[in-house]
């Protein structure tokens, strides 16, 4: 069978983070509300 | 799906920003593939890209919950330059203790090497050092004395001239003329002093 000798592609075409990432992600975002008061910013994450 | 790819970007984010949590997972469902790609072509490590590419979107979510994105640029080249400088600070964290992992075309001994000597250079090494001991005790009193004080004990030519009670000049000289002699004798009998 014939060698190939061209280099292997080290980066995938299609890479994704992990399943993970993203549902922490979407929690983290459906968790977190920003008030602001005057100057002030407050990030409130709730459970 | 089709109808997700017909929303342009920044109708998502103003859908996001005003309450709806669905337009973020849309945003980050088109362009994962691209925002995680580039990390990893950059940081060539899974779970490093991983962890950035959450710490870029933490930065994105909080920046638009707190209505402070101007819809100026493009959605993607914006969160781009997120990772883009996420990406620079790991880089500039690890400076100091970069992390090697062994791939298929790269081995980590390419940059690794064992710098200390083998048996048979120790020996060498511990003649030549003999060797040039005994040149050195061949030497005037006076060019020995500052020769070991600078080179064996560290000491500064000011802390030489002070201790022998002549000139830093004339320490200077003196260390020039140690130097000369043991070049003389060491062409003369033609001793070899490497390793």
């Amino acid at each position: 069978m014939a060698k190939l000798y061209s280099k292997k592609n080290l980066v995938p075409t299609q890479m994704k983070p992990k399943k993970e990432v993203i549902s922490f992600l979407l929690n983290y975002s459906k968790a977190l509300y920003i008030i602001k008061v005057a100057d002030n910013s407050f990030e409130i994450i709730t459970n | 799906m089709i109808a997700n790819i017909q929303i342009p970007d920044a109708l998502l984010v103003q859908d996001y920003v005003a309450g709806n949590e669905d337009a973020l997972a849309t945003l980050i469902k088109r362009h994962e593939s691209k925002i995680y790609g580039f990390i990893y072509s950059k940081v060539s490590d899974r779970d490093v890209s991983n962890d950035i590419f959450q710490d870029t979107f933490i930065k994105v979510i909080n920046t638009l919950k707190s209505n402070s994105y101007n819809e100026e640029g493009k959605f993607l080249p914006w969160v781009m330059r997120i990772a883009h400088n996420l990406v620079i600070d790991y880089f500039r964290k690890n400076k100091k203790m970069p992390l090697y992992r062994e791939t298929e075309e790269f081995s980590v001994f390419s940059i690794i090497t064992d710098d200390s000597l083998t048996i048979e250079n120790k020996l060498i090494a511990d003649q030549v050092e003999l060797d040039i001991r005994k040149l050195i005790e061949e030497l005037p009193e006076d060019q020995k004395e500052v020769l070991i004080m600078r080179m064996y004990k560290d000491m500064s030519f000011k802390e030489i001239s002070e201790i022998t009670g002549v000139s830093i000049n004339t320490s200077l000289g003196r260390m020039r003329y140690a130097l000369m002699n043991l070049r003389k004798v060491i062409d003369k009998h033609q001793i070899i002093l490497t390793n």
